[in-house]
């Protein structure tokens, strides 16, 4: 009996996958917009059905009129450019800074034991802790902002690399070794790839922290940017003008990790990673 | 000639792994080092390939003493230690990095093909099989045509079918230069069917018990009564060296006493 039910289970299963196999592979991420997409259409149909007035959580429509508007009157470019360029300044900067000190306490065992306890207590500091800070210091303009973004990106790169480098394989080393590598080509040959899937991880975590820190950096203060546009909305009463803002942070902030995702694919290519695994059943 | 001289090795928390070993290879032989866990083995291979020191004690090669690894001196290891990131033919080349790239390409491309892996040249090292992940590994090794290499249980991981398969491969690609063999292994019929001779080791600390030698015309046939005679005797050897009862009668001769102990 139960070898006829075994038996059985495969042949319904097959011509169900070997119908269309293309529209499982379109289908699988619209399955993903479901949910968000019948949320909205419901929250359009009961305001535009007078069931609520849609005051304070503005319908899908009107949030995409605040953005046409926006964006005709050149406004949006002005702020998306504004906050770009920070988010694209201070990460720099911190993963510049993270690179150079987490390389060295990587690498360096006894800088380690010098710099890096310092940096963790640094670290158990909540970063917006030295928002006031660094007004006192460096103004309200941009280079406060810079520095707090900078700041955020700073410590997930600056882990990332230190933890990889110091989990390298020593096996892998080893045959480095056999081959009398020397000290800077071990690095080149041995080292810099070896840690690069975690250093990327590590970057796209900063990106991520870097594009949170810059909505902190534009609440104090700011007469431009996304953040402004949230502050703005919430002072003048514009709840459309606040998710469109929020909209559009999703949107960028996708798309700036996608693209670094892109960019450093070919770099990543060997990985035998999971999700191309699953990708390609 | 690779010499070593009363090797001793004690780790910082004690052990000794390794009691003034003392033997002499020459060129072109083929040694199986066998032994139970703890008797240094792998301790002593690491010796000859540099890659730790020993606390006293020296080896030499043609003269030379090895305290780092050395250009004529290469070893293959329990796992094919690949690196992930280059293809297999990029693999097999990564020592040969000084040499013109012309020059790279084709000793890579004929290692490839001695090893029979042609097709694989482009491959990453992840979509390989076991075994022949093992055999990129004895091909980047050969490549840089050394002396002597060295084999740390190289086939252990493998299953029954393909061990055998890539013994006798090993031993096809020694006949083309034929370099010093020093094996690694715990598995006495692969000790036997490769080695000219098996130095038996026993444990705390670790030191040479007996050495037995194969004297078998290669191919051999691991079915003939004589294999399996070498093989009764080499196990006989294994148990005795774990018998605490039994004194150390053939390992325990001082420098000196007897090159060839």
């Amino acid at each position: 009996m139960t070898m006829t039910v075994e038996l059985q289970a495969p042949a319904v299963a097959t011509p169900q996958t070997a119908r269309a196999p293309w529209l499982t592979r379109l289908a699988r991420p619209l399955l993903g917009l479901l949910l968000p997409l019948s949320l909205a259409l419901a929250w359009e149909l009961l305001v535009w059905a007078g069931w609520s007035n849609g005051r304070l959580v503005p319908p899908p429509s009107k949030v995409f009129t605040t953005i046409a508007d926006l964006a005709r009157s050149g406004e949006l470019t002005r702020h998306i450019v504004t906050t770009l360029s920070r988010v694209g300044i201070g990460f720099g900067l911190g993963v510049a800074a993270g690179t150079l000190l987490g390389g060295i306490c990587g690498y360096w065992r006894m800088a380690r034991r010098l710099v890096d306890p310092t940096i963790q207590a640094l670290r158990a500091i909540p970063s917006i802790a030295w928002v006031p800070l660094f007004i006192l210091w460096l103004g309200i303009f941009e280079t406060s902002k810079v520095a707090l973004i900078a700041v955020g990106v700073f410590f997930p790169v600056y882990l990332g690399l230190t933890g990889a480098i110091l989990s390298v394989d020593r096996k892998i080393v080893e045959v480095g070794r056999i081959f009398r590598l020397s000290g800077p080509a071990m690095i080149r040959r041995i080292l810099l790839p070896a840690v690069l899937p975690a250093y990327v991880v590590s970057l796209r975590v900063g990106l991520g922290l870097g594009w949170m820190f810059v909505v902190a950096a534009e609440f104090m203060g700011a007469s431009e940017g996304l953040g402004y546009l949230l502050i703005d909305g919430q002072q003048l009463g514009k709840p459309a003008q606040i998710v469109a803002a929020i909209v559009i942070f999703a949107i960028i902030g996708k798309a700036t990790d996608w693209l670094l995702e892109i960019a450093t694919a070919p770099l990543l290519r060997w990985q035998d990673s999971f999700a191309r695994q699953s990708g390609a059943a | 000639m690779l010499q070593l001289t009363s090797v001793t090795k004690v780790y910082p928390n004690g052990v000794h792994a390794l009691e003034r070993f003392s033997a002499e290879i020459q060129l072109g032989e083929i040694i199986a080092i066998i032994g139970g866990s703890g008797c240094g083995k792998s301790t002593l291979l690491r010796a000859v390939a540099g890659l730790d020191r020993a606390s006293a004690g020296t080896v030499t090669l043609d003269g030379e003493t090895i305290t780092a690894p050395h250009p004529k001196v290469g070893i293959i290891f329990q796992e094919p230690r690949l690196l992930p990131w280059l293809t297999v033919a990029d693999n097999i080349g990564f020592g040969l990095s000084e040499l013109p790239a012309a020059e790279r390409r084709e000793r890579v491309a004929r290692a490839l093909d001695r090893v029979g892996l042609a097709d694989k040249a482009k491959v990453w090292p992840r979509e390989l099989s076991g075994g022949q992940a093992q055999r990129v590994a004895i091909a980047r090794a050969l490549v840089a045509q050394p002396e002597v290499l060295l084999l740390d249980e190289p086939f252990s991981a493998l299953d029954a079918f393909t061990r055998k398969d890539l013994q006798d491969h090993l031993l096809d690609l020694w006949a083309d230069t034929r370099p010093t063999l020093v094996l690694v292994t715990h598995d006495v019929e692969e000790a036997v069917v490769l080695a000219d001779r098996v130095l038996v080791m026993r444990p705390h600390p670790g030191r040479l018990f007996e050495e037995i030698t194969i004297n078998l015309s290669r191919p051999r046939d691991r079915n003939a009564p004589l294999f399996d005679q070498f093989k009764r005797h080499v196990l006989t050897a294994l148990d005795r060296s774990l018998d605490r009862t039994v004194p150390d009668a053939q390992g325990r001769r001082e420098p000196g006493g007897g090159l060839w102990w």
